[in-house]
């Protein structure tokens, strides 16, 4: 520790404020670097250990793993083709349902609704993101599946006649890459809302004043000013939504019906990589089998690293393309 | 400033001290009336099956004796894990471990302890039927592996004469998380018809053929109770305390058999029956001979060290499996789990002795 100067009193005032807060500064800095060096260097800690544990798998099986659909532990063959299937599958849907919805409640909140009501419908969806996911998963047994089955499965099949394209064929036992999908949307939703609810209050005035004063309708205001202006937060919210699709497990892995086969109808039982290691881990005492399943969770990290970059250049290439 | 610094220091030192001499202090009055002191004596980790029973156990022999058991239900595969690497006192399965399993624990021999008996129960949702549903062996593989697809089937009705089944779909409710009650499931099938032990064999997680997977019993439980039509496999405690409907199942001897307590301690008895007097216990006893036997039975294990390396923690482990075998199995039905029939558990506490402290510290 260096000590102040004795006669600190008689010397330069200003001299010794510099130096005190030149010190704080630097702890401060420190500090602020430290944290944002730990960070960094357990993701890559996280990534090296999963990887180290997943490489007896990735030796002796290759890219087995990913490219085919037997799995079959007692037979040592690991290929979680069909979970991949079934997490890029159910997260796609959660997002197809999610996003719309989202926006939707994003553009009334930030120009439509009365500020009494934006308060507590704003508070109410960001709720959705604290409700605990198994509550969801139960939420799902008890009254999702038995809606689905009951009422919107025979819909679609046989009322809309979309029991003849492949999407919505065969047999509606409840548990389903549907179910999983509805329940994924809705604990994505309140992610994507709030980020696009942000972006799209912090539009400045001038820019919605200027299009209304160009004779522009309200919702031609929002298409051509407002919403170009909050695309990249817009998009930025929609993958941080899938990202939490992607990694989500137990609401997921209590209504998507665990079966682990390739089906093209949404209405047929389906399996996540994220619900596989889930089900699979506490029970396995075999090398390989413990492997296998960190080779499934280190190719779930790299698609989630994929998502990111993606995330990443569309925010990007968005705001290029304004800036030009 | 440094000066402060030291004082405070001090001052940490001194309070820290003290605190420790309160702990002691009041460590020492307890174990006055207690056989030992600390805060906890042993550790074990494993099968969540026999959870609600050993937890049970353990609580009323702390009150008892002051011997404090932890005891963390991470599975079977955790537990024998766990042991293996030398990090819990003792390990606890629903199924026995393999020889290459055996052959990797740190810690050299490991002996199995059979503590109480799970049954696997056929649980199912037939609308309209008020008795318990007929099946054997092969009607269930047969259902199990997608062969028989409706109620309505001659080879499920010619098991039940008398009883109207519906010409509806069987849906097949399996468990999608690792589980003993998989291993016990598939084990009788596998013993039981020789065609399932071709094509899907056991463990405790398999290939299924059909149907759906649902997490836990509660899981497969629930789903069969939603859907007309489903059957499903469930542990004996879980069918009891919820009042499952449970299929009587065709044993060895050719009587149809309704899971219960009772039916699975015969099983027992009847496999004990024909044990060489050097067994290891680690031991199927599904399709148990017996008039009573129910088939689809196990034990379920406490896996200890033959050679314990710590002679103060080896002695309270063996003093407590001692009172589990005999005061412990009085508590076990009034919880759903079978006690083992009263020679056999006279014959592993007579195992017990075999346990090793000479090379312990």
């Amino acid at each position: 520790m260096t000590s102040l100067p004795v006669d600190w009193l008689e010397k330069d005032r200003r001299k010794l404020r510099v130096d005190a807060s030149a010190f704080s500064d630097k702890v401060y800095e420190a500090l602020t670097a430290a944290c944002a060096l730990v960070v960094p260097a357990l993701v890559i800690a996280i990534a090296l250990s999963i990887f180290a544990a997943a490489w007896p798998a990735f030796a002796k099986l290759g890219l087995s793993i990913i490219t085919t659909s037997n799995w079959d532990v007692s037979g040592g063959h690991f290929g979680a083709a069909p979970a991949l299937f079934g997490t890029l599958v159910s997260s796609t849907v959660a997002l197809i349902i999610a996003t719309p919805l989202a926006i939707g409640v994003a553009i009334f909140l930030s120009e439509f609704s009365p500020s009494w009501l934006r308060q507590p419908v704003g508070f109410l969806v960001d709720l959705l993101a604290a409700i605990p996911s198994v509550v969801y998963g139960l939420w799902g047994i008890f009254v999702l599946i038995p809606l689905l089955r009951q009422h919107v499965m025979p819909f679609l099949r046989d009322t809309l006649h979309l029991g003849a394209t492949p999407f919505f064929s065969g047999p509606a036992y409840g548990p389903s890459m549907l179910a999983a999908g509805v329940i994924l949307a809705i604990m994505a939703l309140p992610y994507i809302s709030a980020v696009s609810r942000e972006v799209l209050m912090a539009v400045p005035r001038s820019q919605r004043e200027a299009a209304l004063a160009l004779g522009a309708t309200r919702w031609e205001m929002i298409r051509d000013a407002v919403i170009p202006y909050a695309r990249s937060g817009i998009i930025g919210g929609i993958m941080l939504g899938l990202g939490r699709a992607l990694g989500e497990t137990m609401a997921v892995t209590m209504v998507i019906g665990n079966r682990l086969e390739i089906s093209a109808s949404l209405l047929s039982p389906g399996y996540t990589m994220a619900s596989l290691i889930a089900n699979e881990f506490s029970e396995a005492t075999n090398d390989l089998h413990l492997s296998a399943l960190m080779a499934v969770g280190a190719i779930l990290f790299i698609i989630t690293l994929i998502v990111n970059a993606v995330a990443r250049w569309l925010v990007w290439s968005v705001a290029r393309r304004r800036a030009q | 400033m440094r000066a402060l610094k030291l004082a405070a220091l001090m001052l940490l030192a001194v309070a820290c001290a003290k605190e420790g001499a309160n702990n002691s202090g009041t460590a020492s009055s307890t174990a006055a009336s207690a056989s030992s002191g600390g805060s906890v004596d042993l550790t074990g980790a494993g099968a969540t099956f026999p959870y609600p029973l050993y937890s049970k156990w353990f609580s009323v022999y702390a009150s008892k004796t002051g011997v404090k058991i932890n005891y963390q239900s991470i599975g079977s595969g955790g537990g024998i894990r766990q042991l293996s690497e030398g990090t819990v006192d003792f390990g606890a399965s629903d199924s026995p471990m393999s020889d290459e399993e055996m052959s990797k624990a740190k810690g050299g021999p490991i002996l199995h302890i059979p503590t109480v008996l799970g049954a696997v129960v056929i649980t199912y949702n037939v609308p309209g039927l008020t008795v318990p549903l007929n099946l054997t062996g092969k009607a269930i593989a047969d259902i199990f592996s997608g062969r028989i697809t409706k109620w309505s089937d001659t080879r499920v009705t010619s098991l039940n004469p008398g009883v109207k089944l519906p010409a509806t779909d069987i849906l097949v409710v399996h468990r999608s998380d690792g589980s003993g009650t998989s291993y016990i499931f598939t084990d009788y099938l596998t013993n039981a018809v020789p065609a399932w032990a071709t094509s899907v064999g056991k463990g405790k997680e398999v290939k299924w053929p059909v149907g759906l997977g649902a997490k836990g019993n509660e899981g497969v439980a629930g789903q069969v109770q939603q859907t007309p039509g489903a059957i499903g496999y469930v542990e004996l405690a879980y069918a009891k305390q919820n009042n499952l409907p449970s299929a009587a199942v065709e044993n060895k001897a050719g009587k149809r058999v309704l899971p219960s307590v009772a039916s699975a301690t015969a099983a027992a008895a009847g496999a004990a029956q024909a044990l060489p007097a050097n067994t290891d216990y680690r031991i199927s006893i599904v399709n148990a001979p017996g008039a009573d036997s129910y088939p689809i039975s196990s034990f379920t294990w406490i896996l200890v060290y033959r050679h314990q390396t710590d002679a103060a923690k080896g002695k309270k482990l063996i003093d407590f499996l001692n009172w589990a075998l005999t005061e412990g199995e009085a508590e076990a039905s009034s919880l759903d789990y079978a006690p083992l029939p009263s020679s056999m558990a006279s014959s592993v506490k007579a195992r017990l002795t075999t346990i090793d402290l000479s090379g312990a510290k």
